[in-house]
């Protein structure tokens, strides 16, 4: 919906680039705008009721179900990191 | 001495009185509590005070179509038609009371971390927005019932209230809550002011739907998802409103009239029926830019102040638990958020003809619209409260009783507002509702009686949640627990029958 829940999970994303020694900036976007600001990033999270309505962006999406699983979300990021 | 006295005057008037300036002290300060480099303290600040100015931009927006439709709607009926967005009305009440409640919302907040540090009710409510109306309600309900120039006691009660409520709702949701997730451990909690509305929904659930299955098993088809776009759904359901009362104009109103009906708004008196229908329809999309305009600003506000909140809560109360946004909970519910949503929505639309018939002229109650945001979002979170405890039923029930509920008390608490009651919109939300009312009815009372009364009620629902916490919700009780059982056997594989002895 992106008022609430899209700012808690860029902290948790934020906090998990970290973790994982990635540097990165995370942008938040409600879905009226999601397709717009999806342009030219590298990747995008989303909940699984979302993501069908960001089908046909060039960017990778992935699916979080909890956004304060700090697990899950690191698994989402490994999963598209740019090979080093 | 003079020139001293000037430097605070200019201070305390030209600064710390200016709503936006506030936003951008309060994001600054967190930020500086959590050691960020002074480039982005900067930088958050001033995205904190111009997200507050963009929001007063929006709402201008809004009233220049919500106005119009107010017109059209007295014209059609004679009835005083509101259509309650949280936002609209915020952002209204910004210029008048915005100082107040932005030192309620800190002092709110401080309160709330004294409260989660020192009692069992151990949650951080991080619903921004959420905080941002409750202050403003709270400004607004205790000036208007404590009279002029009471500004002192309006923030120092106002926070107390307010500190108060952001832990204890989260409290008597937590059963419902665990009983949604499907554990024990309370490590998802609700901090969103609708928490009347759920804990109807989920005790409704637990009273119809003992043997209803989950909604989640329903087959849904994908057609209905677009209105999970709140711009779009916000915009469709204006138009529909307007056009509804824009036909009732053409067939109520005399044609000379009806051409004026928008002549005081941005479109103009209309040249024939044909540009009067397409006024009404600029209006709409006007209303849906409006409130566009309004979320945007909102996000940049949060976007500061969220962050910034949370590294202090988690300075002064580890090991607190988070109360968050209501769309935490669809994931658990996508179908039931959904059908919850629909049965909110009828719940709203059989409660305004209530008004419209009985209640209105019995007690001069305004006719309460239903309002997109708050029957989407609370509807929505109803309907997976109601499903946890009571399956497809539970779902509908839930979603109906809060859909009631939202459109009743927005008109209770129209009559606390003062001249705020005669704008076009109100909040929305249950716990707005009550919470607004009964403390708009005990700041009536006045001065000295009524801060010693509210502060009286505060520690009143404060003790009382934390009876329940230790009673209840530590214990570990869940909601509808012979259902949770059927459940479990119902979907047991079958026990061999053991032949019986012929």
């Amino acid at each position: 919906m992106g008022i609430g829940t899209s700012i808690l999970l860029k902290m948790n994303t934020e906090s998990a680039l970290g973790k994982l020694n990635v540097p990165g900036t995370v942008t938040t976007a409600d879905i009226s705008a999601a397709r717009g600001a999806a342009q030219g990033v590298d990747l995008v999270l989303t909940s699984a009721e979302l993501a069908d309505k960001l089908a046909d962006i060039p960017a990778p999406v992935a699916v979080v179900n909890n956004f304060m699983d700090a697990q899950e979300i690191e698994s989402a990021l490994s999963g598209h990191l740019p090979r080093a | 001495m003079s020139w001293f006295i000037s430097i605070l005057h200019f201070i305390s008037v030209q600064i710390l009185n200016v709503p936006a300036y506030l936003m951008g002290i309060v994001a600054a300060v967190g930020l500086i509590a959590m050691k960020k480099k002074p480039g982005e303290v900067v930088a958050g600040a001033l995205k904190a005070a111009m997200g507050y100015l963009i929001l007063g931009a929006g709402a201008t927006v809004v009233i220049n179509s919500l106005s119009p439709f107010g017109h059209l709607i007295l014209k059609d009926t004679g009835a005083h038609g509101v259509v309650p967005t949280n936002e609209v009305i915020t952002a209204q009440a910004a210029s008048q009371f915005g100082a107040q409640s932005a030192y309620i919302i800190v002092f709110g907040f401080i309160i709330m971390l004294l409260l989660a540090r020192f009692t069992p009710l151990r949650y951080v409510f991080l619903t921004g927005h959420h905080m941002v109306f409750m202050s403003t309600l709270l400004a607004v309900v205790l000036s208007v019932g404590f009279g002029a120039h009471q500004d002192f006691w309006v923030i120092a009660v106002g926070s107390v209230l307010m500190g108060a409520i952001m832990v204890v709702m989260p409290t008597f949701a937590q059963p419902f809550m665990n009983r949604i997730v499907g554990s024990r451990d309370g490590n998802l909690a609700i901090g969103h002011f609708n928490t009347l509305g759920y804990i109807i929904a989920g005790a409704a659930g637990a009273a119809v739907g003992k043997r209803s299955r989950s909604a989640e098993e329903v087959k849904f088809s994908h057609g209905l998802s677009f209105l999970r776009d709140s711009m779009v759904s916000t915009t469709v359901l204006m138009m529909v409103l307007y056009m509804v009362f824009a036909v009732w104009g053409i067939i109520a109103i005399p044609h000379d009239a009806l051409l004026k009906v928008f002549a005081d708004s941005t479109s103009g008196a209309s040249a024939d029926i044909g540009a009067y229908v397409m006024a009404a329809f600029a209006q709409a999309l006007q209303f849906g830019i409006g409130v566009s305009i309004i979320l945007y600003g909102v996000r940049i506000i949060l976007g500061e102040l969220v962050p910034a909140f949370q590294g202090i809560a988690q300075r002064v109360v580890p090991g607190a638990k988070p109360a968050l946004d209501v769309p935490i909970v669809f994931p658990f519910g996508p179908n039931a958020s959904l059908i919850g949503f629909l049965a909110s929505f009828t719940g709203g639309l059989v409660a305004l003809t209530l008004i419209a018939v009985w209640l209105g002229p019995q007690f001069g109650l305004a006719l309460i619209l239903p309002g997109m945001v708050p029957h989407f979002f609370d509807g929505g979170g109803a309907g997976v409260f109601g499903n946890a405890t009571g399956g497809r039923r539970g779902a509908i029930v839930g979603g109906f009783l809060n859909g009631v509920l939202i459109t009743l008390l927005p008109a209770f608490l129209l009559t606390v507002l003062g001249s705020l009651g005669m704008a076009n919109s109100t909040f929305g939300d249950a716990d707005f509702g009550w919470f607004g009312t009964v403390d708009g009815l005990i700041a009536r009372t006045g001065m000295p009686l009524a801060p010693v009364s509210m502060i009286a009620l505060a520690l009143a629902l404060v003790a009382s949640a934390w009876i329940f916490k230790v009673r209840c919700v530590d214990k570990g009780w869940l909601p509808a627990e012979d259902r949770a059982q059927w459940l479990a056997s119902q979907d047991a594989p079958e026990p061999r029958k053991v032949p019986a002895n012929s």
